[in-house]
């Protein structure tokens, strides 16, 4: 079973969403990394999913990738209202709940 | 609500008995309530009414007459046919314990008494109770109260209706209408409770009544001043009256009760420590002397003529200065054995009233205010009443309260009558043959003068004649008995009716005889008073008239059984539980007739001083009486210093006002400041002082320093932490991200760890 390269897979794949949510100035690279991040979790549940001869891996999946895509329809909304107000999309300029 | 009829035996004050008695009996507490009920009315909507309200008044107290007059009838056929046994055993539910006071009662009067013994209706609601205590309200029904009833109502009522030509178009006409409605509904009030605590309630609202009458006229000074004479006159008697009552709750009353019939019954009975009594009946004493204007404290009284007229009259015949009389009738036996009145020959109600008798009537020689005349008469007679119960004449005594009041508003009203006429009540400036312009008033005057001097047989006689029979004083042709031989009371009697009679004939001579001296201001002469002012008058002197022959003495030849003593047959609660059993004086032909002629001796002699004497030499010199040089007076030394005495009222209020108030504003009242200044005020200030450095202190070190401190430091450590913590909060969401990141990965390696372990 190729479950250790999966897992390796995944974890790549999450290592890069979590430095694209960090370390990106741009929102849209940020939902776009945060995707990253949920189909890294997808490919674990479908790797263990597939390794116990369960289906419920892949329903999760399948769970995880309506609420993304949900997700993202409220992320780019909000995108679209910062761009609208401020000309821009960068998320270093956006502090206003600065304490 | 509980009916009951309080035979003899309700000794703990639970009755052990219960009749059907009559419905006006039993609801007597409605002719109270009528005048309450109009004063509220007239107060609120009388002004609007068109009569200002007077109508109100007088529908009220004409409906309570009625009532008390059936009451009255109901109380007849109740004392007559009230049967202990017979013909209402359903009823007769005897107690354990009583069956040896039955037998007292039975025993003490035989014959009528065994079978239709003397039985007080009493019908008593709870008010409120207290630790065990019962506060009741109710009213005690009996000959005495039914004959208050009867007396205050009646007055009230004429008053009324003379008051609406008297003070008609006063400035407070519906005001005053409203204090005479209460004024009658207090005094009703005061004669109908069943408990001491109830008679505190009315006898202060008598009060407080008076007040606010006397000082009807308050614009004038001497008016107010009169008002606050009287009233507080009346506190310092007050706290007798509350040492009094307050003795009676605890030594007769048990600490339990109020009940007047309870504590009478036990005094009856001899379950009362005397000394408690002598206190009791010493302190009463001196309610009564405020009250009923006894000597010393009777300066009040005169000066109360600064009200308007026809309240004078109901003042001095039915309610305020009886208030004293009959709160003595009532509580008769701790009088009676307090101050052994069956025993002894000289006790403190006997002599203050013997004294007051003589000397009020003494002061109405030299006033020359016809009012004032009229009021040292009151004082007078009021003094006869003392006497008469301080000697045990218990019956003569309520029964000249009831004469008296005839005849007493008759002779007021008479007065302001004639005042009416002449607008001043100066008898020796603005009056003088009146009788001319006034012949009604004048017969009503004279035929009131005559009852009060007591001439025979009008009503004064037979009450006066009482209380001198009652004083068993009487020695001649075989004695009178009594309660024991009070001879000095009887002299001071015989004197009091020799100047009565004297003073009444100055008071009708300078008033109506003698030619006019006052100024009409070109009015024309004066004239006779209206039919609101004279029926009245009628009403009352032919009751000054007939009242007397209700009490015809016994043993009297000629006349039938059945009209003798019929007041002292309803009246008197002989045999009752709850008084004292007095002994009765025979009555005299012969102390009837010395003592009339006494009277008749002081009569003519002023006769013959102000009708000859006096009118001769003042048609002699063609002066007014006011101008009459050289009279007794300015001539005789003696009688120069016995007049000045008297005018200056025995110099009581110099010495009321002078040395009594004058030492209390000044030596006093110096002392009280210097002991103020130095010794409170420095005690205070030294207390301050201390409390204000004690108090710096402890602001300084423990409020500024630790508390202050603890909350300022608490308050520091919150901000400086703030501090620290709002650097994380940047604003940036990846700053957010990044510490969640960390805490999950924190969180995911403490998981690791753990499940390695």
């Amino acid at each position: 079973m190729l479950l250790n390269q999966f897992l390796l897979l995944a974890a790549v794949l999450f290592c890069l969403g979590v430095y694209g949510v960090l370390a990106r100035k741009n929102a849209m690279l940020v939902l776009m990394s945060i995707e990253l991040i949920l189909n890294a979790v997808n490919i674990n549940l479908v790797a263990f999913g597939a390794l116990n001869d369960d289906v419920g891996g892949s329903v999760f999946a399948l769970f995880t990738i309506a609420v993304a895509a949900a997700e993202v329809g409220i992320g780019l909304a909000i995108v679209l209202l910062m761009y609208r107000n401020r000309r821009s999309i960068d998320l270093t300029q956006v502090d206003l709940l600065k304490g | 609500m509980s009916f009951s009829v309080l035979a003899a035996e309700a000794v703990s004050g639970v009755s052990t008995r219960t009749h059907d008695a009559n419905w006006f009996l039993e609801n007597a507490w409605i002719i109270p309530l009528l005048p309450a009920l109009s004063f509220l009315v007239i107060l609120f909507f009388g002004k609007r009414m068109p009569k200002k309200g007077a109508e109100v008044g007088i529908a009220a107290v004409g409906i309570s007459f009625i009532l008390a007059v059936l009451t009255g009838f109901a109380w007849i056929d109740h004392r007559d046919n009230f049967e202990l046994d017979g013909g209402h055993a359903e009823h007769a539910i005897v107690a354990d314990g009583s069956t040896a006071t039955d037998q007292l009662i039975l025993t003490a009067d035989a014959g009528h008494a065994a079978t239709h013994p003397y039985v007080a209706v009493q019908n008593s609601t709870q008010w409120w109770q207290s630790g065990g205590i019962q506060f009741d309200a109710g009213i005690l029904v009996d000959g005495l109260s039914v004959m208050m009833l009867f007396v205050v109502s009646l007055i009230s009522l004429l008053v009324h209706v003379y008051s609406t030509d008297y003070v008609g178009g006063d400035r407070r006409y519906t005001h005053y209408f409203a204090f005479l409605s209460l004024f009658t509904a207090s005094m009703l009030f005061f004669v109908l409770s069943d408990n001491i605590l109830q008679m505190i309630v009315g006898w202060e609202l008598v009060g407080v009544c008076s007040f606010a009458l006397i000082g009807h006229w308050w614009e004038e000074k001497p008016n107010s001043d009169a008002a606050l004479k009287a009233f507080l006159t009346n506190r310092v008697g007050d706290i007798g009256l509350l040492v009094g009552m307050i003795t009676l709750f605890f030594a007769a009353g048990g600490g339990k009760t109020f009940d007047t019939i309870t504590i009478n019954e036990n005094i009856v009975q001899g379950t009362v420590g005397h000394t408690a009594l002598v206190v009791a009946a010493v302190s009463l004493t001196a309610a009564v002397m405020s009250k009923s204007g006894q000597f010393i404290l009777h300066t009040w009284l005169p000066d109360a003529m600064a009200g308007p007229t026809p309240v004078s009259a109901l003042i001095h015949a039915a309610t305020m200065v009886v208030a004293g009389i009959y709160m003595v009738a009532r509580l008769y036996p701790v009088f009676f054995e307090g101050m052994q009145i069956g025993g002894s020959s000289i006790n403190l109600l006997a002599t203050v009233g013997a004294i007051t008798l003589v000397f009020g009537g003494l002061l109405a020689f030299v006033q020359d205010d016809i009012k004032k005349v009229l009021a040292y008469s009151t004082v007078s007679q009021l003094g006869y009443m003392a006497m008469a119960l301080g000697v045990g004449a218990w019956t003569a005594a309520v029964f000249h309260l009831f004469t008296h009041a005839f005849f007493k508003a008759n002779l007021f009203l008479g007065s302001g009558s004639v005042a009416h006429a002449v607008h001043s009540f100066d008898m020796k400036k603005d009056m003088g043959g009146m009788r001319k312009f006034m012949p009604k008033t004048y017969i009503t005057f004279i035929i009131g003068s005559l009852a009060l001097a007591g001439v025979f047989p009008l009503a004064g006689f037979w009450s006066k004649d009482e209380i001198l029979v009652g004083t068993g004083g009487w020695g001649l042709f075989g004695g009178t008995g009594g309660n024991g031989a009070y001879t000095l009371h009887l002299t001071m009697g015989m004197i009091g009716a020799a100047l009565t009679a004297a003073y009444m004939t100055r008071a009708v001579y300078l008033t109506f005889h003698g030619e006019f001296r006052g100024d009409t201001h070109g009015h024309g002469d004066p004239h006779e008073s209206g039919p609101r002012i004279l029926v009245p008058l009628y009403i009352l002197s032919g009751m000054a008239i007939v009242v007397g022959f209700l009490n015809l003495p016994a043993g009297l030849q000629g006349i039938p059984e059945s009209w003798q003593e019929r007041f002292g047959h309803f009246i008197e609660p002989s045999g009752a539980s709850y008084f004292p059993g007095i002994a009765h004086g025979t009555p005299s032909w012969s102390l009837a007739i010395v003592s009339s002629l006494i009277a008749f001796a002081g009569a003519g002699l002023a006769f013959l001083y102000y009708f000859v004497w006096v009118d001769r030499r003042s048609k002699h010199a063609g002066e007014s009486l006011t101008g009459l040089p050289n009279g007794l007076t300015t001539t005789n030394a003696i009688a120069r210093t016995g007049h000045k005495v008297l005018v200056n009222k025995y110099y009581l209020d110099h010495l009321y006002t002078g040395v009594i108030a004058g030492f209390t504003k000044g030596p006093l009242a110096r002392a009280a400041n210097w002991v103020n200044q130095n010794v409170i005020d420095g005690t205070v200030n030294a207390v301050g002082e201390s409390s204000v450095r004690t108090g710096t202190l402890v602001y300084e070190k423990i409020d500024q320093g630790l508390v202050d401190g603890f909350i300022n430091g608490s308050g520091i450590v919150s901000d400086a932490t703030g501090q620290e913590l709002r650097r994380m909060n940047s604003g940036r969401v990846q700053n957010y991200a990044a510490i969640l990141f960390a805490g999950a990965a924190l969180a995911a390696g403490v998981f690791v760890l753990l499940l390695a372990l």
